[in-house]
């Protein structure tokens, strides 16, 4: 099996053309990059802002649990048939409005939840000693509450990213674009080391993809900046993944 | 049937036995994946709060097979279990595993320490102190995480349809091929109320078995 899985790798046919790797990983990439950025956009302002002024946490609490319980597959169906069609949309390959869409749907929720959490969750004392030094709105938003919750915020756009592109694996179910083209493919042709080579590069990719994530949440927090350049050392560590723990389906 | 309207009641009628053999297909693998992950988070979790390295372990590689594709993962899985339900099932707990694991430690975690010294003072040996002990007190915990894993599981379930074990995905994948509305439409709102008829149930559960909680956030 390892052999045929390499022999496939190794012959230059799969690589090329519509239904090549390259072609369906640019698909897939750029269906990940353009849904991920959308829900980003969409979703951030309205959950920083419904965190800065403290309401709506029922619905952004909850909205990621609906999230889980809404099988992507269905979705993806229900818009590739329904109004939205399976139309070629451009460098998004076949079906890719319908894609898109389900795909900025389900990137949502852990986007929204995470960054209304985090705003919360900044430590109260801080924001009233920033009020005590006259910070008020957008300047305390801007300069206080936002850096202490940015890394949470990006552990939710982490969440998303894997989510988005477990996603568009499936959108290849109901014929859509990606990677998951590879994997059904080999299952209509019986071909199980094609199925196994798609495989592999959907989940390694995935794996890259968390890495990377992982690193700029690292990146972007700015305790663990603060301790690095400065050598403090605040001891408490901050409550950063728990709450994004599982928080997609 | 032939107009393919989303909605279409004689579908219902015709197509009932069908429609209730893919809900039984969906339950046993649904409560299978969560029992078997369930019995196997809690060993996990007992070695990773032991040793400190064995966390890092446990919980590194439960987050990365978390990050795979349920579409990838169930391939991967089919040269050592074949095309059969027993590939969806160990992918559906192995998912599980990320959330369950998890929510088990933090459990355990959350047990206060005096509570425990108390436990141990009173001369309870440590298979009693965490039957007896700890592991009701993390119950909170360990049912929230049951919960999550429960329903991801049953949305999860449908992408089984690839190898015929989908249950409601089954017919969601017949009718990417025939384009037939109402099936699409059923087999979508079913699989949503299945979750939620899960998620109901996990909350009496949780109300059954941990009614501490329920008097301390009333009070």
């Amino acid at each position: 099996m390892i052999g045929e899985v390499v022999a496939w790798f190794q012959d230059p046919a799969n690589w090329q053309g519509e239904e090549g790797v390259w072609n369906r990983l640019v698909e897939h990439s750029l269906l990940t990059l353009t849904a991920t950025l959308a829900a980003v956009l969409i979703g951030l302002p309205i959950a920083v802002w419904l965190g800065h002024i403290g309401k709506g946490g029922v619905l952004a609490v909850n909205i990621s649990n609906v999230g889980r319980a809404i099988p992507t597959f269905a979705v993806l169906l229900l818009l590739s048939i329904g109004p939205l069609g399976a139309d070629y949309l451009g460098p998004y390959g076949r079906a890719g409005l319908a894609t898109l869409v389900a795909l900025v749907l389900f990137a949502l929720p852990p986007i929204i939840t995470n960054a209304y959490v985090a705003i919360r969750e900044v430590d109260r004392d801080t924001v009233e000693a920033a009020q005590g030094m006259g910070m008020r709105g957008a300047q305390l938003l801007r300069r206080v509450e936002l850096p202490l919750a940015l890394p949470l915020i990006i552990a939710g756009i982490r969440l998303a990213v894997v989510q988005v592109w477990a996603t568009a694996t499936i959108a290849a179910l109901v014929a859509g674009p990606g990677l998951g083209r590879i994997i059904t493919l080999g299952f209509r042709r019986q071909d199980l080391p094609e199925v196994i080579a798609g495989a592999l590069v959907v989940a390694v990719l995935a794996l890259v993809l968390e890495a990377l994530m992982v690193g700029l949440q690292r990146l972007c927090d700015p305790v663990a900046r603060a301790r690095r350049t400065h050598g403090l050392d605040s001891g408490k560590d901050r409550p950063g993944s728990i709450v994004g723990a599982g928080a997609t389906s | 049937m032939v107009r393919n309207e989303w909605i279409c009641g004689e579908y219902l009628r015709s197509r009932s036995s069908l429609l209730f053999e893919a809900i039984a297909e969906h339950v046993w693998i649904t409560v299978l994946s969560v029992t078997i992950g369930l019995l196997l988070a809690l060993p996990l979790a007992l070695l990773a709060r032991r040793y400190r390295r064995l966390e890092w372990f446990v919980v590194g590689t439960t987050t990365a097979l978390y990050t795979i594709p349920s579409l990838a993962l169930f391939s991967l899985l089919l040269p050592l279990t074949g095309f059969t339900a027993i590939t969806v099932v160990v992918g559906l707990v192995l998912y599980s595993l990320t959330i369950l694991v998890r929510n088990v430690l933090e459990g355990l975690r959350s047990v206060p320490a005096d509570v425990r010294e108390s436990a141990v003072g009173m001369g309870y040996g440590s298979t009693r102190l965490l039957f007896g002990v700890e592991l009701p007190l993390a119950l909170p915990s360990v049912l929230a995480g049951l919960r999550i894993a429960t329903v991801s599981t049953v949305a999860l379930t449908t992408v089984g349809a690839i190898i015929d074990v989908g249950g409601l995905g089954n017919l969601l994948l017949e009718a990417v091929n025939t384009q037939f509305r109402p099936q699409v439409l059923v087999a979508s709102v079913l699989c949503v109320a299945l979750a939620v008829a899960f998620d109901l149930l996990l909350v009496a559960l949780q109300r059954v078995l941990t009614p501490w909680t329920r008097t301390r956030t009333a009070s």
